[in-house]
């Protein structure tokens, strides 16, 4: 009787950065591909996030950042998933980030960082792959 | 259960993790239902329904505020259509609630239709008992609304809020029964648009022409939720309603109803989710169903040599039964 398991994606921008076409275009390419997006828009601090990704009882966390603050702010997020027992959800981003980076940020917990240009099929992929089943 | 027991302390990873449950029908959905039944029976619903675009989302995040400041705690739960292609949904009501976002006295959950008819999902029932056993004084829904698929939010409400904008003016006379008879309150929201007066005034003079049950007449309220103006004013009268409701005794008889409904709902929904375990397996079923697909027995007919097939159905309760 148990229903198909969906996957729950938080799509949210953190930081002042105002370029949202990344993160629309990757919310409704996740949704063809089948899973339940929850989009929260601009201007989140990284504790907002955590809390709705609690609330949400999403599977992946997916981060936008095109201003450069992503070495703050994204293990801000981990750190805040942990914190509250929620750290077997996944935090991906994307954005502009510099590939020195990458190796910074998979150290501090993001599971994997995708650029400009990556299939959203691969994104989707990836997810599918290697969401924690809960 | 422990998870339920520490969602009942208080633990809102617990209780989102029991709403994943229940949204996913677990297993364990029946006993989490019956551990926190005791702890139901405080918080008011409210159900909000309109046509797409009319402003609910900022009107609940207004409405959230008004309740906050006056010390209650509210529990969301904002409800958007799943794709029936690929399966998936945008949930973007959330969006426009960001100033409750910190506040451990608001609990936010999107939910998508997943396939369900009307505009509730078919678990949105058990996630508003879930915010209820939580201790939640509101929970406020809302839905997407379509046609006449409200009664879902009818049934599972205690005060239902239809929100209309000032562009429905001119369709109000073609606007299906249903939507207009299930309001509680009407809301006219975007007020600073022009032809709100006048749809208020074609609200009043229908309502004064029908007449529904008399100790409540829904009031028309105008609103500009964006700029939080008549918000107040909404929650005064969803009071009002719950008082009403209590003084006559209408809000036992609406959750008995509630009660009534689930019962048979959760029956029904067991019973097609076994009948189609069994189509899927049963080979004589099959047959059926690929005479009727060739088109050499009309489904009518088809479906009655089934339905008064005496052994076939004895052998079917015979294999529920083994089953468990």
């Amino acid at each position: 009787m148990a229903e198909e398991r969906r996957i729950r994606v938080l799509m949210a921008k953190p930081g002042l950065d105002g370029h949202d076409r990344g993160a629309r275009v990757l919310t409704l390419g996740l949704r063809d591909e089948g899973m339940e997006v929850i989009y929260t828009g601009l201007r989140q601090t990284p504790d907002k996030i955590v809390e709705a990704a609690i609330q949400e009882d999403v599977d992946v966390v997916g981060l936008s950042c095109l201003s450069g603050a992503h070495r703050y702010l994204f293990p801000e997020v981990v750190e805040g998933l942990r914190e509250r027992g929620a750290q077997d959800v996944m935090v991906i981003g994307g954005g502009i980030i510099a590939k020195e980076d990458i190796p910074f940020l998979k150290e501090k917990g993001i599971d994997a960082v995708f650029g400009p240009g990556t299939p959203v099929k691969e994104i989707a992929n990836y997810i599918r792959e290697n969401a924690k089943r809960k | 259960m422990e998870m339920v027991q520490k969602m009942l302390a208080g633990s809102d990873l617990s209780l989102a993790r029991l709403i994943t449950l229940v949204e996913r029908d677990a297993p364990e959905v029946p006993e989490i239902m019956g551990s926190i039944y005791p702890h139901l029976g405080n918080a008011h619903f409210v159900g909000f329904t309109g046509p797409p675009g009319g402003g609910k989302s900022t009107l609940v995040d207004r409405l959230t505020a008004v309740m906050r400041r006056r010390g209650f705690s509210v529990g969301i739960v904002a409800c958007d259509p799943t794709s029936p292609f690929s399966g998936g949904a945008v949930l973007g009501d959330r969006i426009r609630m960001q100033q409750h976002y910190l506040d451990k006295g608001v609990f936010i959950r999107s939910m998508a239709t997943r396939g369900s008819r009307g505009g509730l999902p078919r678990a949105a029932r058990g996630v508003i008992k879930l915010l209820d056993a939580f201790g939640r004084d509101f929970v406020l829904v809302e839905t997407v609304g379509v046609g006449q698929t409200e009664l879902d939010i009818m049934e599972a409400a205690d005060t239902t809020v239809v929100v209309l904008v000032p562009e429905a003016g001119d369709t109000i006379q073609t606007m299906k029964a249903g939507l207009l008879e299930i309001a509680d309150i009407f809301v006219v929201n975007k007020a600073d648009r022009e032809g709100a007066d006048y749809l208020g005034m074609e609200l009043e003079q229908m309502l004064r022409m029908s007449s529904r049950e008399s100790s409540w007449q829904a009031p028309v309220l105008t609103t500009q939720a964006i700029n939080d103006i008549g918000t107040e004013e909404l929650y005064q009268e969803i009071e009002r309603h719950r008082e009403v409701l209590r003084d006559t005794g209408r809000l036992s008889l609406r959750r008995q109803e509630q009660r009534k409904g689930e019962f048979i709902e959760t029956i029904e929904q067991g019973i097609r989710a076994r009948l189609l375990e069994l189509v899927e397996r049963d080979g004589r079923l099959m047959a059926s169903l690929e005479r009727v697909e060739r088109g050499e027995v009309d489904p009518y007919s088809a479906s009655m040599e089934i339905l008064t097939n005496k052994t076939l159905l004895q052998s079917w309760l015979a294999e529920l039964e083994r089953e468990r």
